[in-house]
């Protein structure tokens, strides 16, 4: 199992989400977040003081799913929420240890 | 009973109602402009401050302002609004001891009512300026002082009979009497307060920007309809021509200010800024007070635009000699009441009110009125400098008038009330 980070523009979740459910991807987490990498702020000016906005809102999508489906998720997420601009966002796969379903206490693959 | 009384009554309560409601406006322009932690304690001085000003001014403001007494301020029917009085009688029929208010047609109880909400809108003045770091505690005892006395004695010396009065000093529903009176005790309770932490590092200005712009705005046009309950209420007379007149010279000063902050800030700062153009409304209403019975709509217009420009630099100025207001108190409060007070001698035409201020400056009518206006201004402002400088050391020394720096991090909101506005909103991490 392998769980799959990606930093996305908030604007993209709809399309990302979408094609995500409907090729089989059963659960996901969003938040909202902060961040950046390359991208670079912006100014704002309030009250005649100038002040620089660098963490730009972004959305976190998480989900975790068998290791044979990874390279499907990835597709998805690059394809939809690409843009070719600076800021587009990133994705991190990291490895699952356990996954436990709370209601019925099932575990490993049965419980994703 | 007469008609006129009837009308005249049920105007000046109605009005009355309107200003009432400007504790609302305020409110909202407040605590919009304030960072959410603060929302709670800036909403509950603004609402305690009612209560206050409503027990003080009962107790012995509206004796020290209208009493019968000496130029200074009144010395009969100081307390409980016990002297004796027979309104709605007026002139050679009245017989009591708030001579002053002998001219209005109405019954005592709403004289009263009439100026207490004037004098509760000078205590909320100060609660904006003063916002994010007082202590509520110290608020509320100095706007106590603030409605017992120090209000009281500037407001007998111009429409309680006192010596700018006699002198011929004109401010129709208060530039002065209210705005600049709470101007100055802002201004000097700022001071005495230190600006909030992390507003000025390394001689930079750092923005600390409001958390509700729609609750600014609501409160912006709160404050414009109560305004219409303000100056022409101050005719304290349902006299057609005259109220229809006032409403639309408060009203073009409004849209002019709005319009001239608006371009203003457009200008000098790049964008057309939200809480300017609010500012720059409330400022030419402000200007308008004094002079709204006494000029032409081109003049409230000009006045109005003026007032507008002024505002935004009072706001950028202010922050360079690093007095932190939050919310444009003293922009628009202290200087425009200032200027306000002064475009009456600059633009009054005796048509509007036959008898009273003369003609001024640019009317003819020669530099008497405008020299009448700058020494009530000045006197006005050296008085109330002096005196709320003295209460507010006196607090500071005593029980101390600033929250703590960690309470004061951490919002108002939890160490002054044990609560939170928006407790379940998600939180916003340390970005200010």
């Amino acid at each position: 199992m392998k769980k799959i980070e990606a930093i996305i523009r908030p604007h993209k979740l709809d399309d990302v989400h979408t094609e995500l459910q409907e090729s089989g991807f059963s659960g996901i987490t969003v938040s909202e977040v902060r961040g950046y990498g390359r991208q670079k702020g912006h100014k704002e000016i309030y009250r005649g003081s100038e002040y620089n906005i660098e963490f730009i809102p972004k959305l976190k999508i998480e989900l975790v799913c068998s290791e044979h489906k990874v390279d499907k998720a990835i597709e998805i997420i690059i394809a939809k929420s690409k843009t070719g601009e600076v800021g587009d966002g990133k994705i991190f796969i990291l490895p699952v240890e356990e996954t436990i379903r709370i209601r019925t206490e099932e575990t490993g693959e049965a419980a994703l | 009973m007469e008609n006129k009384i009837i009308f005249d009554t049920i105007w000046v309560l109605f009005t009355a109602m309107l200003v009432f409601f400007m504790n609302l406006g305020f409110a909202m322009v407040e605590s919009g402009f304030a960072r959410s932690k603060n929302a709670v304690n800036i909403l509950s001085k603004n609402f305690i401050v009612f209560a206050i000003s409503s027990l003080a001014f009962w107790a012995i403001g509206w004796g020290l302002m209208f009493g019968d007494g000496s130029s200074f301020f009144g010395l009969q029917g100081l307390f409980g609004l016990g002297g004796s009085d027979n309104s709605p009688a007026t002139g050679d029929a009245y017989s009591g001891v708030y001579s002053a208010m002998s001219w209005a047609t109405v019954p005592l109880l709403a004289k009263f009512f009439f100026q207490l909400v004037f004098a509760g809108t000078a205590a909320t003045i100060v609660s904006g300026a003063v916002a994010e770091r007082i202590k509520y505690i110290s608020f509320i005892i100095f706007s106590f002082i603030l409605v017992a006395v120090i209000y009281p004695i500037t407001g007998h010396w111009i429409w309680g009979g006192g010596w700018l009065a006699k002198l011929g000093f004109w401010d129709f529903a208060g530039s002065t009497v209210v705005h600049s009176v709470g101007g100055w005790c802002a201004l000097t309770g700022a001071i005495f307060l230190g600006p909030r932490i992390g507003k000025y590092r390394d001689g930079k200005v750092f923005p600390i920007p409001g958390h509700n712009m729609s609750s600014a705005t609501i409160g912006a046009l709160v404050l414009w309809l109560g305004w219409f309950g303000f100056n022409p209420g101050s005719t304290m007379a349902a006299d057609p021509e005259s109220i229809a007149r006032i409403c639309i010279t408060t009203n073009s000063a409004a849209i002019a200010g709005i319009l001239t902050s608006t371009a203003t800030a457009w200008i000098l700062l790049g964008k057309p800024d939200l809480s300017m153009t609010i500012n720059g409304c409330l400022a030419g209403l402000v200007a308008i007070t004094a002079p709204c019975a006494f000029v032409s709509v081109g003049s409230s217009l000009i006045i109005g635009a003026i007032a507008g420009i002024i505002v935004v630099f009072a706001v950028i100025g202010f922050d360079k000699i690093k007095i932190d207001d939050p919310v444009g108190a003293l922009g628009v409060h202290l200087i425009n009441g200032i200027f306000g007070t002064l475009a009456v001698g600059l633009f009054a035409q005796d048509i509007f009110s036959p008898g009273t201020t003369g003609n001024g400056l640019l009317f003819g009518g020669g530099f008497g009125l405008l020299t009448n206006q700058l020494i009530g201004v000045v006197s006005v402002g050296a008085f109330t400098l002096l005196i709320s400088s003295a209460i507010w050391l006196g607090l500071k020394k005593t029980i101390g008038i600033r929250v703590s720096e960690v309470e004061e991090t951490e919002g108002l909101d939890i160490g002054e009330h044990g609560m939170e506005a928006y407790p379940d909103f998600e939180k916003v991490s340390g970005v200010f």
